[in-house]
């Protein structure tokens, strides 16, 4: 399965990343006398209500919902390791301190401050990103601490502490490393919990603002030609849910395969 | 005062720094609004009086510290303002829908429950078989299908095609349905995983194996003795995914049209009644501490090893 998440992962960012020489068509060109049709030799998965060859726009969408996976994951991550790796080596009030600011943010359903951040920020990418790096951060600062926790007291870090190593080298050269396995499994589930929260922001029209493609603004649009047109929102679908797969086998392969204990 | 009364009590006070963190970020909110909220909400056309005018009714030309305690005292007594697109009382509005989303969450649980207790006991007992491989493969399909595409897909085929059930509204059983199912599955999906991890680590136990030596039958070992003792941990698990269920709840709730708190939370924010999306926010979020703290009380109430952590 794990192969298979790879897979899909490795052949969706190369259809993303060239995308311009892939697609067949403009994104943004408009046939309107054949708007809504469906798949044909020409436009493989059919055509939009404003005539927009879907495949196309399904390949730039992937560019917009990779780009907010991998800045939301890339700044969570960062943030989550640092906040983590100082509550849990310091201890005391500063642990505390961050502790209950955590307990506030988790005190939160899900996606619901997230939902809430980008509908008084108002809806763009860059609110999205923001949202979803606010929520997303406590995960990886939880996981780091209790890592971090367990590794200051392991004898290598001692001995590397009598040795009048400083916090930082202690941190980065001795800590952390143990920290990043379960990271980066995290990491990889991660971007799948993103792509999903973008395009359900998307869905509710708090997220990327047309004319630039998301698959959660594709599968709401869509949902207007339910009876007359569903591949406008079976397409778009099909590609996130497949994609969210991807991420979602890899992590778990992943974390078998560092902590085959830990496999469900 | 006994350990049980002290645990309880101790967990409760521990709950009121989260709630005033809680609503102190849902205060905030209404701050977070890049320019003017007044502005925002009457929109560009709206004359400076009136934008005076709502500025005052929203508390918002009183010192910070001043709205702060105001909104804290006016929230502990069940008063949230008033909606800016009706007039009527947030608390009163949203009143009105929570019984159409306890309705839904309830449903989606149930069914969550359902799907994912055979597939995970058949997935656990069966274990490294194929139908252990294709029970857990369907639970990554249900974890990764969004559930605002499986919505869509769901009426797609019941309501277009065979013309089963209705495509949205409230007032039968059958309107609960699909919302139901698109809302649950995922929640399924993650509860039979966990089905099957904690009774795999049950049926590990020397208790089980002993039961078989006595002559318990297979089923039995498994369905009287093992799953009961691995169904602890799963309340806790079943009470942490309610947040994920009052989220989703949002979105099933408006692909449905489904009249709940979170279609209200939803057409505020198109509104830009703030307000009102303050009420939600902070009662959907007041709702799942409550959830949680009610799980950690049963779970401790239990099983006393809790209580001595």
């Amino acid at each position: 399965m794990m192969r298979l998440g790879l897979i899909i992962v490795v052949v969706v960012i190369g259809g993303a990343l060239f995308a311009p020489w892939l697609m067949p068509w403009d994104a943004s060109v408009q046939d309107l006398p054949n708007r809504l049709q469906g798949p044909t030799w020409q436009h493989w998965f059919g055509l939009d209500e404003l005539g927009r060859d879907i495949l196309a726009r399904v390949l730039l969408g992937a560019r917009v919902s990779l780009a907010v996976g991998v800045i939301v994951v890339g700044v969570s991550s960062l943030v989550g390791m640092i906040v983590g790796a100082v509550s849990g080596y310091y201890g005391g009030y500063l642990d505390q301190i961050i502790g209950r600011v955590m307990d506030v943010l988790m005190a939160f359903p899900g996606m619901l401050l997230a939902i809430a951040l980008v509908a008084v920020l108002g809806p763009s990418v860059t609110n999205v990103v923001l949202a979803l790096a606010v929520i997303g951060w406590v995960g990886y600062a939880r996981l780091v601490r209790g890592q971090v926790l367990r590794a200051r007291e392991f004898e290598y870090v001692v001995a590397a502490r009598a040795l009048g190593a400083g916090t930082v080298r202690l941190l980065v050269r001795h800590v952390m490393p143990t920290a990043l396995p379960p990271v980066l499994v995290q990491a990889t589930l991660g971007m799948a919990g993103a792509i999903l929260s973008e395009a359900a922001l998307s869905f509710l029209g708090l997220g990327v603002q047309p004319p630039t493609p998301s698959w959660g603004a594709m599968i709401n649009g869509g949902r207007v030609h339910l009876l007359d047109a569903p591949h406008l929102t079976i397409v778009p679908g099909l590609f996130l849910a497949v994609v969210v797969l991807g991420f979602n086998f890899l992590g778990d392969g992943l974390r078998d395969a560092i902590d085959p204990k830990k496999g469900v | 005062m006994t350990p049980v009364g002290r645990f309880l009590v101790r967990r409760a006070l521990l709950t009121i720094p989260v709630l005033l963190g809680v609503a102190t970020l849902v205060f905030s909110l209404m701050h977070l609004v890049p320019g003017d909220p007044a502005q925002a909400m009457l929109g560009d056309g709206a004359s400076p009086q009136d934008i005076a005018e709502l500025r005052a009714s929203l508390g918002l030309d009183r010192p910070l510290a001043s709205q702060y305690g105001a909104f804290l005292r006016q929230a502990l007594a069940g008063d949230l303002g008033r909606s800016f697109r009706t007039g009527q009382p947030v608390t009163e509005m949203i009143a009105e829908r929570v019984p159409a989303t306890a309705e839904l969450a309830l449903a989606a649980m149930t069914v969550a429950i359902l799907l994912a207790l055979p597939l995970g006991i058949i997935a656990a007992v069966r274990k490294n078989t194929l139908v252990d491989h294709a029970a857990m493969t369907f639970s990554l399909a249900g974890i990764s299908i969004p559930n605002f595409w499986l919505g869509p897909l769901l009426a797609i085929v019941f309501s277009v095609e065979f013309g089963w059930l209705p495509v949205s509204g409230r007032g039968t059983v059958a309107h609960l349905v699909l919302p139901a199912v698109s809302l649950g599955l995922a929640l399924s999906a993650i509860l039979a995983r966990m089905t099957r991890a904690s009774l795999l680590e049950e049926l590990g136990e020397l208790y089980v194996r002993a039961a078989r030596a006595r002559g318990v039958s297979p089923a039995a070992a498994v369905l009287g003795h093992a799953l009961r003792n691995s169904l602890i941990p799963l309340v806790t698990i079943v009470a942490l995914q309610f947040g994920a269920v009052l989220t989703g709840a949002v979105i099933t709730e408006t692909i449905f049209a489904w009249p709940g708190i979170g279609r209200l939370l939803i057409q505020s924010i198109g509104f830009r009644d703030y307000p009102m999306v303050q009420g939600c926010i902070l009662l959907i979020a007041v709702t799942y501490v409550s959830v949680n703290l009610l799980t950690d009380v049963l779970y401790g109430v239990l099983d006393p090893r809790i209580r001595l952590e």
